[in-house]
């Protein structure tokens, strides 16, 4: 997995990810048209844009969910363009899902366990965990993270909105993660949820850079360093947030609408 | 009843403070389960050699084949109509490479030789059905399954240099060894007993095993599996390469229980029993198809008589399991398992859950 020739061109390249020209085209439609950005490792990042501006289909890109139509994504100096999404994975990349993608058939434990078997070895052991097992108590330190304990033994389809939101953080902060794509984590959740989210993302190593999809200026805001403002599927505007917010332009698209 | 029930929650909360000791071997901690597995062992002793073979073992037999196919469509969410196809070319190799009748066919192999041969080409044989029909998704699957059957059906028909025609190959020899006929009704009993309880708790076990639960989870969310660094199709494909050897097992039990085989084994219409027979039992746990295959069993065995007797066609114990069939899946989307375990629902407090959902063993 982490071959010789993919540490040195991590070393190589200053960038956690790199997009060139990233189109995207589904039939005649343009979902992302030439989108170029660099994020660097640690990088905390809010990415804003009314409804159909391309923001998940960017996500979507990256993770390889639907590879994009031309274009190179780089990720920590590695093109995996044309990767499929574990590979990508495997290399530390995580996303979540704006609603909620789960194993509502499974338990809160048995989906974090999941999350921490995909980016480690023994995939398809038949083996079942024992007592001492390195992953079950990886996977036990993180439902506790987002504050899932008690209801860890408890099958997710019967979790509340706000509990499988927290999951959905889990299933991306398990194993190794350099980079999480959060594609709208606050959705749904009530204020003191709101809350308790910041807080995690907040405490994240500092190593750990992300992508944050987010509505809600009042988390996105706080959680970030820079801002990409997308529109129509194409970069419109990048830089820090306080830039973001005063510009007219902006406020005109994004923020005029009525909105806060 | 509330007292088992306490007992157990009790249990389980202690086992989850001691860190999951609970999950490394399959539980048996129902008294039913125990009752079941001794009446099983001691068969011998109350039935005669009709029930012991006509009704036990076939039931087994039947049984395992139809639990295949719910590992498959359980778990994996893949519902696969070739599962008999898979056991009746494991039965045909081992007929094959075996001792026969058609001299001009069987290869005269040892059983111990002739079998692992077959075990290994059914394998082969399900794993590359698999590697098609896992890129399709829902009926899709069963569309290309059910093609791979058909084919195998009118190919065994119209082979005679391997297949043996429609006649098939007969007299398929059964191992002696120690002194011991084991195709005699009691042996027989036994091995078969001990291949369907070896499948069921490789299964059960299985289940709540790395393996297992990542199939599960390509059940419930494949793109999120991806998204977990989980190879989705290359896990589609190892468990169809495991439901196979399940069925390819029950395949050389079938060619020693009938000591033939033949097209009509391999019927399109005796695929789709397999799945009738995993539908009306429950495919969400290991024993469902043991269930449904009791029920077929019986029905397919007694249910001629019966209509005799009120006067009517006895060809016509299709009907029945056809009414059966709709009946239960109209009141159960689980089988009779299902029916059972919200009877048992009914008569306890709401506090418990069914038994923790998916893979209980």
């Amino acid at each position: 997995m982490d071959s010789v020739a993919h540490r040195l061109s991590a070393v190589g390249a200053g960038a956690a990810l790199e997009l060139r020209g990233v189109t995207r085209l589904f039939g005649a439609l343009a979902a992302l048209t030439d989108v170029t950005i660099t994020v660097r490792p640690g990088e905390r990042r809010a990415v804003l844009g009314s409804n159909g501006a391309g923001k998940t289909t960017l996500f979507n890109c990256i993770t390889g969910d639907f590879p994009p139509t031309s274009g190179t994504i780089r990720f920590f100096g590695e093109d995996i363009t044309r990767f499929p999404p574990y590979e990508r994975i495997r290399r530390g990349l995580r996303r979540t899902y704006q609603i909620s993608a789960l194993f509502p058939g499974l338990t809160v434990q048995d989906n974090v366990y999941l999350a921490c078997r995909g980016v480690s070895r023994g995939r398809f052991s038949f083996l079942r965990p024992g007592q001492n097992d390195a992953l079950m108590h990886a996977a036990d330190n993180l439902v506790q993270a987002v504050h899932l304990s008690a209801v860890k033994d408890q099958r997710v389809a019967e979790l509340a909105h706000g509990q499988q939101r927290q999951l959905e953080i889990a299933l991306a902060l398990a194993g190794a993660p350099r980079f999480v794509l959060f594609d709208e984590p606050a959705a749904g959740l009530s204020p003191a949820e709101r809350l308790e989210l910041i807080e995690i993302l907040t405490s994240l190593p500092s190593h750990i850079g992300y992508i944050i999809i987010e509505h809600d200026m009042d988390v996105a805001l706080r959680v970030v360093e820079s801002v990409t403002m997308m529109h129509n599927g194409r970069i419109f505007k990048e830089g820090v947030p306080q830039e973001i917010q005063s510009d007219p332009e902006v406020q005109e698209l994004y923020l005029g609408g009525g909105h806060e | 009843m509330s007292v088992t029930h306490d007992a157990r929650v009790q249990l389980r909360a202690a086992t989850t403070a001691q860190g999951q000791a609970a999950r490394i071997w399959p539980e048996i901690n129902h008294p039913a389960a125990w009752i079941v597995a001794v009446i099983l062992v001691i068969m011998p002793l109350i039935a005669n050699g009709f029930f012991l073979i006509e009704i036990f073992a076939t039931t087994m037999i039947l049984g395992t084949i139809a639990l295949s196919l719910m590992f498959l469509a359980g778990y994996g969410g893949m519902v696969s109509l070739m599962q008999l196809t898979i056991a009746g070319f494991c039965a045909y190799m081992v007929a094959v490479f075996g001792v026969s009748a058609n001299t001009n066919i069987s290869l005269g192999w040892p059983w111990w030789l002739a079998v692992p041969m077959a075990l290994a080409l059914a394998t082969l044989f399900g794993t590359l059905g698999g590697t098609l029909a896992v890129r399709t998704e829902g009926i899709y699957t069963i569309m290309i399954t059910l093609a791979i059957g058909a084919a195998f059906y009118y190919f065994t028909n119209q082979n005679w240099a391997i297949f043996g025609g429609h006649t098939g190959i007969n007299t398929v020899a059964t191992p002696h060894f120690w002194g011991v006929n084991w195709r005699s009704d009691i042996p027989f009993y036994y091995i078969v007993l001990g291949t369907a309880a070896l499948c069921y708790f490789a299964v059960a076990y299985i289940s709540r095993a790395p393996f297992g639960l990542a199939l599960q989870g390509v059940r419930d969310n494949p793109r999120r599996m991806a998204a977990l660094g989980f190879n989705v199709n290359a896990h589609r494909i190892a468990a169809y390469a495991v439901a196979s050897f399940i069925a390819g097992l029950a395949g050389v039990l079938q060619v020693w229980n009938y000591r033939q085989i033949s097209p009509g084994s391999v019927s399109v219409g005796a695929c789709i029993d397999i799945l009738i027979i995993a539908v009306v039992g429950g495919i969400t746990r290991p024993i469902g198809p043991y269930i449904g295959a009791l029920i077929f069993v019986l029905l397919r065995t007694f249910a001629l008589d019966f209509l005799v007797k009120i006067g009517l066609d006895g060809n016509r114990f299709r009907l029945i399991i056809g009414l059966g069939f709709l009946a239960i899946v109209f009141w159960s989307s689980d089988g009779v398992i299902g029916l059972w375990q919200r009877w048992r629902q009914g008569k306890r407090p709401t506090t418990t859950r069914p038994g923790g959902g998916h893979g209980h063993g």
